[in-house]
């Protein structure tokens, strides 16, 4: 194994454990009563934004969804930035105007979190569309979720993308659950069947194997810079949590057993950290020891983000149009 | 200066822009070969291939947040959307993404993107194909509105629109697109919330959008010929409005008129009117009366559409009812 592998190996299960500690301080912040608003956990997915961002380049554009806060920290935004978002504060990516839900970061090509559920398929499409126009190679990856499957406009930009051969990739992290309804009520026959019949070569994957993961997505990322897009990869994975943060009695649509399977058997940090040890690329402390500083971390993002003020009152009519100070003025 | 049509002058528009800068294309469905149905891009293809004069599937969603998408990015994308009706199709994407991604990305997302699409009514295409829905557009917050009367402002505004980094929606009236202008062959502009003084007069105003200039022309022409003279304004962008240029023009005259070929209730005169009642009351003589489209669906019969839209007579009929004072009896 060579050291560049051993370092790449190292900082996928470093933003692994991010995502997950980001997500474990964000619950506690809506729990506390801390955070406005709802937020929807990415917790149980993180080796699907890992496996698939550390292939690509920052320039590489992604769109997100409501659960949306592991791609922003697998495309490599800052807790900081991110927890000042969550919390309605000036120094947030989107200076407290988008949330939790409209989370972007464009500076790491992060398009933005969508509210719609699949609404952010036409913009992944058109990034792609862009890379193509002006002669780059950028690629773009578009993460949603089995429930947007159900939405139309999905096949109408899978069906442009395959007729030009756009430079994107779909990607639906099939968690099994459309809000709180099962997948197997909501999607008729197959979900990769129906990016075939478009004549694009799709893929199924376990979404909790972040080097699997990894692996298919540079082979498509690289096949998609020559020219050999679009791609669809369907991963299944699981959220530990309800479809949001207030969804705390779930029994009615799905069973304590289940959830806690995934979480024993199936946790997809676990996994990756059992398989460093054995391959003798980190040793536990080591591990215990990165865990202990990504904790610290967000804690300190946190306590950042709490005392960080909120924009000021005049902001509110600000960045509605892009040439116009205030637009009420 | 030359006359050319109003078809003529998108033409020229989308041509001019599409040389200066390259990151400009077009996308709709039958843009390319076809020209669109009312042959408005007829050979922009030959000049700037199919790359950048691009035909879609029949899945207006699905272009729209593709052009997003490509608008965020750093393309320039000019949406054809070939009847104003089929942006009930597209609501999502203009009105949840484009509009809105400035605005909740704090600033840093720009969506430079022109939605050219149409409206009007009496072309006997019946309910779906006939609507004037710009005000559904004006109503959303992070949106330009233009609404070219002429040749002219078809042309002017289209290069202000692909330069602004805004989304903008330009509506052009489908039956005006075989009516000639003067239109200078030398490059002009037409900046966005600056109204023109289509006809100066002072005893009334008579506020015309798009189709409904020429109405309000045609009608002054014919107060005149009755010893009234009426001052014809065409605001030309709606968002933004030029408020000041309406507001001095109702405070000089005291009575106004508004016309769109909107629907009336909840729509653009409904809007302009209250604006000149919130800051012109002390000076009118007379309420400010909105004449809009009938509020119903647009019938195909010609003996019923035709009574549906705002015509000269009725404007100068409304106008002669506010110089007698009957409408504040009335009130």
């Amino acid at each position: 194994m060579t050291n560049t592998n051993a370092e790449d190996y190292l900082r996928m299960y470093r933003q692994m454990v991010r995502i997950r500690t980001f997500e474990d301080n964000a619950n506690q912040l809506y729990l506390s009563a801390k955070m406005p608003g709802l937020t929807h956990m990415y917790s149980g997915e993180e080796a699907v934004a890992v496996g698939i961002c550390e292939a690509l380049r920052t320039t590489d554009k992604i769109t997100s969804t409501h659960r949306g806060h592991g791609h922003c920290v697998a495309k490599g935004a800052d807790f900081k930035e991110m927890f000042c978002e969550l919390l309605g504060k000036e120094e947030g990516y989107c200076r407290g105007k988008g949330g939790s839900m409209h989370i972007a970061d464009q500076s790491n090509g992060n398009l933005g979190a969508n509210a719609i559920v699949g609404g952010s398929m036409g913009i992944a499409t058109g990034a792609a569309f862009t890379s193509k126009l002006l002669g780059k190679d950028d690629v773009a990856v578009c993460f949603f979720g089995d429930g947007a499957t159900a939405q139309g406009l999905m096949y109408e930009v899978m069906n442009m993308a395959a007729l030009w051969k756009l430079p994107v990739i779909y990607a639906c992290e099939n968690n099994g659950y459309s809000e709180y309804t099962r997948t197997d009520e909501i999607a008729a026959g197959s979900i990769t069947a129906r990016a075939e019949a478009f004549g694009m070569e799709a893929f199924q994957i376990d979404g909790q194997d972040v080097l699997a993961v990894n692996e298919l997505s540079q082979r498509l990322i690289a096949r998609c810079r020559k020219g050999e897009g679009p791609f669809f990869i369907e991963l299944m994975t699981y959220r530990y949590h309800g479809h949001h943060v207030g969804d705390i009695n779930r029994e009615y649509y799905r069973s304590k057993a289940e959830e806690k399977d995934w979480r024993e058997n199936r946790d997809p940090i676990t996994r990756f950290r059992s398989w460093l040890v054995e391959e003798g690329i980190a040793s536990e402390e080591e591990i215990e020891a990165m865990n202990a500083e990504i904790k610290t971390d967000a804690a300190a993002a946190v306590e950042y983000a709490l005392a960080a003020k909120y924009p000021d009152a005049s902001e509110v009519d600000m960045h509605v149009f892009t040439d116009v100070e205030h637009a009420l003025a | 200066m030359r006359n050319i049509t109003l078809s003529q002058a998108v033409n020229e528009a989308l041509a001019e822009e599409m040389r200066r800068d390259e990151s400009v294309f077009i996308i709709g469905e039958d843009v390319a070969e076809a020209g669109t149905p009312f042959k408005v891009l007829s050979g922009l293809v030959e000049e700037f291939g199919t790359e950048r004069v691009v035909d879609t599937p029949i899945a207006e969603p699905g272009f729209m947040g593709l052009a997003v998408g490509a608008a965020m990015t750093g393309a320039r994308p000019v949406v054809d959307l070939m009847f104003g009706d089929f942006i009930f199709l597209i609501m999502d994407q203009l009105c949840n993404q484009a509009a809105k991604t400035h605005y909740m990305s704090g600033g840093k997302l720009n969506v430079p993107l022109v939605l050219r699409t149409n409206l009007g009514a009496t072309r006997r295409s019946a309910a779906q194909h006939s609507q004037s829905l710009h005000a559904l557009v004006a109503h959303i917050p992070g949106l330009k509105v233009a609404l070219p009367s002429s040749a002219y402002e078809a042309k002017g505004l289209m290069k202000t629109a692909i330069r602004d980094n805004n989304p903008v929606v330009i509506f052009e009236d489908k039956l005006m697109y075989n009516d000639k202008a003067p239109v200078p062959e030398d490059e002009f502009l037409i900046p966005f919330g600056e109204a023109n003084i289509k006809r100066e007069g002072h005893d009334i105003t008579l506020i015309g959008t798009s189709s409904m200039v020429q109405v309000c022309e045609k009608a002054a022409e014919i107060l005149e010929q009755e010893g009234i003279s009426a001052e014809v304004i065409d605001p030309r962008t709606i968002v933004p409005l030029d408020e000041k240029t309406l507001i001095e023009s109702a405070k000089k005259t005291s009575r106004v008129i508004v016309v769109d070929e909107g629907h009336q209730s909840f729509g653009i005169t409904g809007e302009i009117a209250g604006r000149i009642n919130e800051k012109a009351f002390y000076h009118l003589d007379a309420p400010v009366l909105r004449m809009g489209a009938m509020d119903v669906p647009v019938p195909f019969s010609p003996a019923l559409e035709d009574i549906t839209v705002p015509t000269p007579e009725a404007v100068a009929a409304n106008a002669r009812l506010l110089m007698s004072g009957e409408m504040i009896h009335a009130a």
